[in-house]
């Protein structure tokens, strides 16, 4: 009927299949087909294809929205089925021409996985199967809501506890938990009776959580003001509890993942103040994560470069004012610049602390490439903070407290003096704000958030080398607060879990890493611009708040947007 | 007694010369209108006051003490507000944001006091929002303070670019075209608002307006600037029979044929 639409179909195919061919020839598609999901069923690397198939058809479906039932099957068959046919492509040139010449990723393994070990007979077979799982995809959007919503948590759990199984594994080692891991694993998978188990119970929570939601909150919202006050402090000690007792269950790894993410949370709290609420862009954020770490690393270490031999407690709060006064001299040279300059500029600040603290010529006083050594861990009233599982504490303490005091800054009158000048800095001066003040303030404060990080990494590591403190990192920094949600605090945390906490989790990520940040920035900038967990702001920049369109309009211009 | 004092002053970009040997005497508490031909140097001499430009020659003084090399936010802060010809408002912040935004000069609170939430700092961030709100109510936007500057209609973000600027406490309004685009009915309340602004608060005023309407109708004192010169200066009666600004507006045949 509407040749354009079928021709957005054979495009939609056509983008997927290069998705795959593109994720085949990295080599991610080979790395993880290393990793079972389901014992002996399926692996990563196919799992990964799968999860491409549906995702086309589940796409090609969306836009045949409304066109009925066998059209929106049809046209997620017919997008699958070119989107297998690129990979098929992929293995018949590969028994012609040697790829492999020009592109390492093209390895023979990859085609035994891409043509499940058959060659070009399975050729056929690979377009016949993607085109099926793509029907699929199409088939649930198909769904009403709710049972669709049963079926995604359910497979996505699905995939998650699949792909994280051996985290999995370790955090069900316990004596008491042995009998559960049992029955959901295998040495190097889950057992399909797991994998059955853990999408069904998955998917009878969350559908428990969203009949039992409304209930819940009709009857909180019924409960007396007293009552209400004393269930927020009921859940505010349970949280405080369950997190201090978090890394007893989750075990040293885990905890070492999880301070990480805390000092990148750290770091993102501080680079959302200068940039989310400032909006002075800033991308040689490191520099203060260094200057944190080397002041505490000097203080405190046990090696003959030593300045002093304090406590952490001490070197800590020295690095804190430390870092404000390097933030405030940062700030200073720069205070005249906007925008893009201002990026280059602080680009250079970033590069000058790592060669300053690399260089010979300070190499008596900073360690020079060998860096700061032996430094001890912090005590307090004789508990040792030895390792990531005590240091999450000090960790979570810190992001908590640095949280609460961005919270405060934000909602305060230097909050609002630091929203007008990243909406037009001109008219916030001429509104009789001290431009120089609040940009000063502004890098001094979220220096110190960064400092602190600095610190707790000092003792996380025992060390200080200055090849830690490369640009990669404020980039990462500034990655996560964009995934995160520019300007929102939660977002900041999630964007550390995101970008910093799951590359750690999936080791065969990490190699594909910035790979995997490129993927994420891109989506998110097309998908979901405002990030994951927006804040207020954000939100309203991006999409209209009340949208002033008259009904029939808007009709049209969503169908316009799908 | 003049509130503002300009004498010779003088401000070119590169060869062009905005504003030339302009003296000027804006009297307490008066509706002063500033007219001319686009290009006249109008806004540049709000840009001067407010100290967003600096002068190459001649002097501007308020009450007496002299602006120059002063940057925008002292000038702000000794009670000099503005508003723009094209509305600056902080669009992603809400009505009574902007105008917390405005009272910024005004309000002590340490970034210290911010944090620790101190007594001193609740009681004034409550006053200011109290504040905010009279503000509000006072250019005809109550109940409006939670929306979106952005989303308010356009009259609406005149007034609450006014209200934002009063925010400040000015002793001088410099409002640029405040009428630029709105119909006859918007624009005869913006001029009983700029009236009452003057009456009720006691707000020196510097207008610059197209409409001669409102020009006419409340100005105490108008002076007609063409290519940064001023040509005419007098009530609104005898500068509307003045040759020289008749052909300014209308060209020299214009001038003969009236």
């Amino acid at each position: 009927m509407k040749p354009q639409r079928w021709r957005q179909t054979v495009r939609t195919g056509l983008l997927w299949g290069a998705g795959a061919v593109f994720i085949s020839l990295v080599g991610l598609v080979e790395a993880l087909q290393q990793r079972q999901i389901i014992t002996g069923v399926i692996s990563g690397g196919h799992l990964l294809l799968l999860v491409v198939a549906l995702g086309a058809g589940i796409s090609a479906a969306r836009k045949h929205a409304g066109t009925g039932t066998v059209r929106q099957l049809a046209a997620a068959a017919l997008a699958g089925a070119i989107t297998g046919l690129l990979p098929a492509i992929l293995v018949a040139l590969s028994t012609v021409v040697n790829l492999r010449s020009m592109l390492v990723g093209a390895t023979p393994q990859l085609f035994a996985v891409l043509s499940f070990a058959r060659g070009t007979d399975a050729l056929p077979w690979i377009v016949l199967v993607v085109a099926g799982v793509s029907a699929l995809g199409g088939a649930l959007t198909l769904l009403p809501g709710e049972v669709r919503s049963l079926v995604t948590t359910g497979i996505s759990t699905l995939l998650v506890v699949g792909l994280m199984q051996e985290q999995v594994q370790l955090l069900l080692q316990t004596e008491r938990t042995a009998r559960i891991r049992e029955v959901l694993f295998t040495f190097d998978g889950l057992t399909v009776r797991g994998a059955v188990l853990v999408a069904v119970v998955s998917a009878g929570f969350s559908s428990a959580w969203h009949r039992q939601r409304p209930k819940a909150t009709r009857r909180v919202a019924g409960l007396a003001p007293e009552q209400r006050k004393a269930l927020r402090i009921v859940g505010f000690v349970a949280a405080v509890g369950a997190i201090l007792i978090l890394p007893l269950f989750v075990g040293p790894f885990f905890s070492q993942v999880l301070v990480l993410v805390g000092l990148y949370t750290l770091m993102g709290l501080g680079l959302n103040l200068e940039v989310g609420f400032a909006g002075l862009l800033d991308i040689g954020f490191v520099a203060f994560f260094a200057v944190g770490a080397y002041t505490v690393g000097l203080l405190t270490t046990g090696s003959e470069i030593a300045v002093a031999h304090l406590s952490w407690w001490t070197a800590t709060l020295i690095a804190v004012v430390v870092s404000l006064i390097s933030g405030v001299f940062f700030g200073l040279p720069i205070l005249g610049i906007r925008g893009d300059y201002l990026a280059i500029a602080t680009l250079g600040f970033g590069e000058i602390i790592r060669l300053l603290v690399l260089s010979d010529f300070l190499r008596p006083w900073l360690g020079g490439s060998q860096g700061v050594l032996t430094i001890p861990k912090p005590v307090l009233f004789g508990f040792e903070f030895r390792g990531p599982e005590q240091l999450f504490f000090i960790t979570v303490g810190a992001s908590a407290l640095i949280a609460f005091v961005a919270a405060r800054l934000r909602d305060s009158r230097l909050g609002r003096a630091w929203m007008a000048m990243r909406e037009d800095e001109d008219v916030a001066q001429a509104m009789g704000i001290n431009l120089i003040n609040v940009k000063l303030l502004a890098y001094g404060i979220g220096a110190v958030f960064a400092g602190v990080s600095g610190a707790i990494f000092a003792v996380m590591v025992g060390s200080v080398f200055p090849h830690s403190f490369s640009v990669l990192v404020s980039i990462n920094v500034l990655a996560l607060i964009i995934v995160g949600g520019m300007g929102s605090l939660p977002g900041v945390v999630v964007g550390s879990l995101f970008l910093v906490g799951l590359p750690e989790l999936l080791r065969e990520f990490s190699d594909f890493r910035f790979l995997v940040y490129g993927a994420a920035l891109m989506a998110m900038m097309v998908l979901r611009p405002e990030g994951l967990w927006p804040s207020a702001t954000r939100r309203r920049e991006l999409h209209e708040e009340v949208p002033r369109i008259p009904e029939g309009e808007m009709v049209e211009a969503q169908e316009g947007h799908v | 007694m003049a509130i503002l004092v300009s004498r010779g002053l003088t401000k070119r970009f590169g060869g062009l010369v905005a504003i030339s040997q302009l003296d000027l005497d804006v009297g307490e508490k008066a509706i002063h209108s500033i007219i001319g031909p686009n290009g006249a140097g109008k806004t540049t001499f709000f840009n001067c006051v407010t100290g967003f430009y600096r002068s190459e020659e001649g002097s501007l003084e308020f009450n007496g003490v002299s602006l120059e090399g002063l940057s925008p936010d002292r000038i702000t802060t000794m009670g000099i507000a503005r508003t723009y010809q094209n509305i600056r408002l902080f669009a992603n912040m809400t009505a009574i944001e902007n105008i917390l935004v405005g009272m910024h000069p005004h309000l002590t609170a340490s970034w210290l006091g911010a944090i620790l939430r101190t007594p001193g700092t609740v009681h004034e961030e409550r006053m200011a929002h109290q504040q905010a709100r009279e503000l509000l109510q006072f250019v005809g936007l109550r109940g409006k303070g939670d929306l979106l500057a952005r989303n308010l209609p356009y009259g609406e973000q005149r007034r609450l670019e006014i209200a934002r600027s009063l925010a400040a406490r000015p002793t001088l309004l410099l409002l640029d075209e405040p009428t630029a685009g709105m119909n006859p009915h918007e624009t005869i309340e913006m001029m009983a608002f700029i009236q009452r602004l003057r009456n009720e608060l006691g707000v020196t005023i510097i207008l610059i307006e197209h409409q001669m309407r409102v020009v006419m109708g409340i100005s105490d004192l108008v002076t007609v600037l063409d290519y940064g010169t001023k040509i005419s200066e007098g009530t609104p009666r005898d500068v509307q029979n003045d040759a020289r600004v008749i052909e300014a507006y209308l060209g020299r045949r214009g001038a003969v044929a009236h």
